[in-house]
């Protein structure tokens, strides 16, 4: 009971701080930027992925340009800079009232240092679900006002998914499930960072390294990476999203209709991300436990 | 439909028939008059459009089966619309349309044996048009000559790569239109920079991004014989 009753105030505590409202308002504006952006020039982003097969195909700009295509565009840019916002929050749970001299008086309360470190999280998660709500609202439901609906194309590095527009909207709903637990895992991440600081600066900022650095790696494809660090780095995982918007064909070469590809791969996915959350949080506990709180 | 065919078609159809005599002077004749009675057949067909089913097969793309409808206008405006959805449909799919290839006026044409198709002994036509405007260079048709059914075609073109398109007839062979088309035509490779889709890995081995064959199936559901298509449809 005493659990629900810290994670209420620390709600209410994150949603009393302006600088809360700062990821809500960024979020809204970048997505309007980006659709008005594809609203005018929509067809030389098409152009770019589409280039190499105009001599050989019709490729249909208008029908592409829809509000599936454009929110997919949107998550894809965007979900990659979110853990800059998660840690914004997460960062700043304990070291925030280490630095404002109040998490001495806190643990003091009749709450276990467990309940109180779990609650806070559980209050990062609640505003990372939140966050995302938001940014399904607008990426979504606004483009699909913008632009429509059709079916979904999805462009990899060397192959193009042709969705039918009666079996995306289940992937999207997937895809968010699946962004939220990656968000909630560097939530875990910036709160366990945030036991060892003494001021929010340090856990946001090293949360932020952290997820920088582990893209890096992933991104330059080093087969010595590829083998070691990045089948286990989060930033890999992360991606998991994108695989429901991947689909699997039949031998003969089509797409079957409510199909992922590979979704063992994706539950594997979801495992260590969740692997990382119980990591992370346990340590966090741990930590909060022995610490020898002074301020 | 065929009954009642006025007059001044069955002269046009007369004209043109001497038309590609006159012009393929260099030609075998057996060659010339066997495309002449099956251009005959084919120009039945002022327009049409259809229902149909289309499959593409393409190593790099994964696409659902889709519904389609093909619209066709005399002599060689063919367009594939995807009505309710997204398809990528190949630039190629104009020389589905027979017409393409019959409606030549200067070619050189010479028999080239025979060869079964689909359980059916067909003549091989080999065209060459002479004009250099012509987007198709040469032309292979394989004739069933009972029926004057053009039962497969390759078709090589300047700009495109080479054609090839086998036809299977159902209850409107009596003017030349097929119930099934089944194209295939070279692709090109197709590869983004690394890093630009951020892909996520769930480790399925990736497509190999060199040229290879690409098909598309056509199964025709239902036509609309001439009714009249407005030219604005095809820009």
């Amino acid at each position: 009971m005493m659990f629900f009753e810290v994670l209420r105030i620390e709600l209410f505590k994150i949603f009393r701080r302006p600088r809360t409202f700062i990821a809500f308002g960024a979020i809204a504006l970048i997505i309007l930027l980006i659709q008005f952006a594809l609203k005018v020039n929509g067809n030389e982003f098409i152009l770019f992925f589409t280039d190499s097969q105009t001599d050989t195909f019709e490729i249909p700009f208008g029908g592409i340009l829809n509000g599936y295509f454009v929110c997919v565009a949107v998550l894809h840019i965007i979900l990659v800079h979110v853990p800059l916002l998660v840690a914004l929050i997460a960062g700043d749970m304990i070291a925030g009232e280490a630095n404002s001299g109040t998490l001495r008086m806190l643990a003091t309360k009749s709450v276990t240092r467990t309940e109180l470190v779990l609650a806070k999280f559980a209050a990062s998660a609640v505003y990372v679900i939140l966050l995302l709500l938001w940014m399904a609202l607008f990426a979504l439901v606004g483009s699909l006002l913008l632009f429509g609906a059709n079916d979904l194309v999805v462009f990899k590095e060397t192959d193009l998914h042709i969705i039918s527009n009666t079996d995306v909207v289940w992937r999207f709903i997937a895809a968010f499930f699946f962004a939220a637990l990656a968000l909630i895992m560097i939530a875990a991440l910036s709160v366990l960072l945030s036991v060892f600081a003494e001021n929010s600066l340090g856990p946001i900022v090293a949360t932020v390294c952290i997820v920088i650095v582990f893209t890096i790696l992933q991104q330059l494809k080093v087969p010595v990476f590829e083998q070691t660090i990045n089948p286990w780095s989060f930033t890999t995982h992360m991606l998991g999203w994108k695989g429901f918007f991947y689909v699997e064909k039949s031998a003969d070469g089509i797409a079957i209709p409510g199909s992922i590809e590979n979704p063992i791969a994706l539950v594997k996915s979801g495992a260590i991300l969740l692997g990382y959350i119980v990591l992370f949080m346990s340590a966090a506990v741990w930590a909060f436990r022995k610490k020898d709180i002074l301020s | 439909m065929l009954v009642a065919l006025p007059m001044k078609k069955i002269i046009l159809s007369l004209l043109s028939f001497f038309m590609i005599v006159a012009t393929a002077q260099a030609s075998d004749p057996a060659a010339v008059a066997l495309l002449a009675s099956v251009k005959k057949k084919y120009d039945l067909v002022n327009d049409y459009s259809a229902r149909a089913r289309l499959v593409t097969n393409v190593i790099f793309i994964k696409a659902p089966v889709s519904q389609v409808t093909v619209y066709y206008r005399k002599p060689d405006q063919l367009l594939v619309k995807n009505e309710k959805g997204i398809s990528f449909i190949p630039k190629g799919t104009v020389h589905i349309n027979m017409n393409n290839v019959l409606g030549l006026t200067n070619f050189e044409a010479v028999l080239s044996g025979t060869e079964t198709i689909d359980g059916v002994l067909c003549t091989v036509v080999k065209i060459f048009p002479l004009s250099e405007e012509e987007s198709i260079t040469r032309a292979t048709l394989y004739i069933d000559p009972t029926k004057l059914l053009v039962r497969r075609s390759v078709v090589s073109t300047k700009e495109s790569g080479t054609y090839s398109i086998r036809m299977k007839y159902g209850s409107y062979s009596w003017c030349g239109l097929p119930s099934e088309v089944a194209m295939e035509f070279n692709t090109r490779d197709y590869k983004l920079p690394k890093g630009t889709t951020l892909d996520y890995d769930n480790g399925t081995p990736k497509a190999s991004g060199l040229p290879q064959k690409g098909k598309v199936l056509i199964q025709y559901q239902e036509y609309t014989l001439n009714k009249g298509l407005p030219a604005s449809l095809f820009r």
